[in-house]
């Protein structure tokens, strides 16, 4: 009998709200349990007790990359897996957690005269890539659990998923969803990654560009548009341009 | 008896966040019994300073991916106490049902992926798989349901779209509405079989009672999920009531000289929020069915026994699926309209208090006239439970003790407290590391 071994998905987590593995819970009955027809889940610690020490196929990584002493644990997951798949924004730009980047008094805001405790050492808040090798990025705050789900099948069947690179207005366009301009509303959906399917206009709220920015995103011309056709000020166009995106901001 | 004790266990699992259980007991004299959570801060207070009153409940959603529906409605009811917004009638219904789909999504995942693997010797939900092939299929297929249900309301589960201070961007059409009502409906006979495996598991769930007190959000017209004020309860069923804007007064954050934990406290020395603090703080107001349900499975207020908050949430999983259906045809009766967004009335402070799966979580936020957020504080149910979750290992241990348990039975009751407490730690907003010393 030749060798039937599943390849081995393991999960991991770092500084996030774990709504990326929540996400992975809501596949529901019929996909969950097809997936598990071929992987085996080797590590997950909020849904297992087991843990392996051994080779794993597919580490999927959660969370950003904000202590120094969680290099190691990277380090250590990069040396047992084949493929690293960095899920969500926190994971793959820093997400949420990077608005505090542009802060430098978080720690006393937060926790007043306790803010000096060396426990709560909170340095900026990277990607996984800032610390490891990263091979795949499923990117979206939650992540877009059908993308991880193409990422998935693609490495089952030996074949590369290639994410998209043109903005959310092109999908939006495509579903026929009225612009959010033409609604009053303000949209970053113009500079944002498309690969969602672009989901909030179509409930109708803007994009927040959770999966990050197209590449070469002309940002001055983002801030002008917010001005001039959404009546922002220019502190809010420009602090609107950093919510999920704060790594990708000056 | 055991006289010698070494429970060390590093990143519990199957709980939400990181927290470590150290128990050493040495010739019979307790060096150690703590509960530890090493889990990164993340400021989310700090970062809601500058943000517009529209993205704030976007923000302060992230705190936590499980909860977000929760966190999402306590931040957009804040949001509107503070610029002075009164919802429709319709925006508190429809917020309402989103609220039920919350509690019985995570209830279903908690009791059956978190808590059922104890109860049936396995080490994960996973390994369930080949043996009890039935059950995780009807906890798929409950999960799914509910995730459909919250999507139909809020957009998505994890940090819904459509929820925004003054109302919806989006309602679901009566159409929609009745579909996902028949869904529902035809879950009831997995909602059954959910009640028999509980009750074939029950025996299983340790028999200790610590009393304390519970506290929840309470109101008149339910069972106080979405709405409502602040009550405590003690175990000699003495009730206390609490403005929402005093909730400072009833919380009391405070830093323990033991450790570097931010704790909170009331009456006593701790309190209990969750499932079973609602349950014995507004048992009257459970629908009656659910009211059955905890009466089949042998339970009433006030029930201190902290393990029983898993069998509380299956009494809450049929309150909300029969509240929910009482919702959905109120909804298809009366019909839907599309409503324009509540526009703000002044700036100033508000805050609100919302019941998430893990009990009750407060956010106040304070605007500028601009509408940009200058002040935040969120106090979350896990930070709330935490002296509670201490004080319970305080008991638990010598009444292992003496009863003869040996080291690994004693470690799976360790586990399994912390576990039934269904903990968020990483919703670290305003939660301290702690680290012992000594």
């Amino acid at each position: 009998m030749p060798e039937t071994r599943k390849p081995t998905l393991a999960f991991f987590d770092f500084a996030s709200c774990e709504g990326c593995q929540i996400e992975f819970t809501n596949y529901g009955d019929e996909a969950t349990l097809e997936l598990l027809k071929h992987v085996e889940i080797v590590e997950f610690r909020e849904a297992m007790t087991e843990t392996t020490t051994g080779r794993i196929d597919f580490a999927l990584v959660e969370g950003s990359f904000t202590r120094e002493e969680d290099r190691t644990r990277l380090q250590e997951i990069r040396r047992r897996s084949r493929v690293v798949i960095a899920y969500g924004a926190c994971a793959c730009t820093g997400g949420i957690n990077a608005l505090k980047n542009h802060q430098d008094d978080f720690a006393e805001y937060v926790y007043g005269d306790d803010a000096s405790m060396p426990h709560l050492r909170s340095g900026t808040a990277r990607p996984i890539s800032a610390a490891i090798k990263v091979d795949y990025e499923v990117l979206g705050c939650p992540m877009s659990k059908e993308e991880l789900l193409l990422v998935i099948s693609n490495l089952l069947h030996g074949t590369i998923y290639f994410a998209p690179t043109y903005p959310v207005c092109v999908q939006c366009k495509r579903r026929e969803t009225i612009c959010r301009f033409d609604e009053g509303d303000y949209c970053m959906g113009q500079v944002a990654i498309a690969g969602c399917g672009a989901p909030c206009p179509a409930d109708g709220i803007p994009c927040e560009a959770c999966r990050g920015f197209v590449e070469d995103a002309n940002i001055p011309a983002l801030e002008k548009v917010l001005m001039d056709r959404a009546g922002f000020s220019h502190k809010r166009a420009v602090g609107k341009s950093r919510m999920f995106t704060a790594n990708l901001r000056s | 008896m055991l006289q010698n004790i070494n429970i060390d266990v590093h990143h519990l699992t199957r709980v939400e966040g990181h927290g470590n259980i150290k128990v050493n007991v040495t010739d019979g004299v307790v060096e150690t019994c703590e509960w530890q959570v090493p889990e990164a801060p993340r400021f989310f207070e700090a970062m809601c300073r500058g943000r517009h009153y529209s993205e704030v409940g976007r923000i302060t959603s992230r705190i936590c991916g499980i909860c977000s529906i929760g966190h999402t409605l306590a931040s957009v009811k804040a949001t509107e106490a503070a610029l002075g917004i009164e919802v429709t009638p319709q925006t508190t219904k429809l917020r309402t049902l989103l609220k039920h789909a919350e509690n019985f999504d995570s209830h279903v995942l908690h009791v059956y992926v978190l808590v059922a693997p104890d109860l049936l010797g396995a080490p994960s939900a996973f390994a369930l798989v080949e043996t009890h092939a039935e059950v995780v299929a009807r906890a798929l297929r409950l999960k799914r349901l509910a995730h459909e249900w919250g999507s139909l309301i809020g957009g998505r589960t994890t940090h819904p779209t459509t929820v925004l201070p003054g109302g919806f961007s989006k309602v679901p059409t009566v159409p929609e509405l009745s579909a996902m009502r028949d869904k529902l409906a035809a879950a009831v006979p997995d909602l059954q079989a959910t009640l028999e495996t509980i009750a074939a598991l029950a025996p299983g769930i340790p028999a200790f009672d610590r009393p304390t007190e519970y506290m929840a959000v309470s109101s008149d017209s339910e069972y106080g999920l979405y709405d409502g004020f602040v009550q405590t309860i003690l175990p000699d069923g003495d009730r206390a009531r609490y403005d929402v804007a005093d909730y400072r007064s009833c919380t009391n954050e405070y830093v323990s000289p033991l450790s570097t934990a931010k704790y909170t406290k009331n009456r006593l020395d701790s309190y209990a929020a969750g499932a079973l603090a609602r349950f014995n703080v507004n048992y009257d107001m459970l629908h009656p069915e659910a009211k059955k349900v905890a009466e089949s499975l042998g339970m009433g207020p006030i029930c201190t026994n902290p393990y029983m908050n898993s069998v509380a949430q299956v009494v809450e999983i049929v309150h909300s699926a029969h509240e929910a259906l009482r919702l959905f045809d109120e909804l298809i009766a009366e019909g839907v309209t599309e409503e324009p967004l509540v526009m703000p009335t002044r700036s100033g402070t508000g805050a609100a208090a919302v019941e998430v799966p893990r009990g009750i979580l407060f956010h106040e936020y304070t605007f500028d006239d601009e509408g940009f957020c200058t002040e935040a504080d969120c106090i979350i149910p896990t930070g709330q439970n935490h002296a509670n979750i201490q004080a319970d290992f305080d008991a638990l241990l010598p009444w292992l003790m003496a009863s003869g348990k040996s080291e690994d039975e004693m470690r799976l009751a360790f586990e399994m407290l912390v576990r039934a407490y269904d903990p968020c730690i990483s919703c670290s907003t305003h939660y301290l590391d702690v680290e012992f010393v000594r």
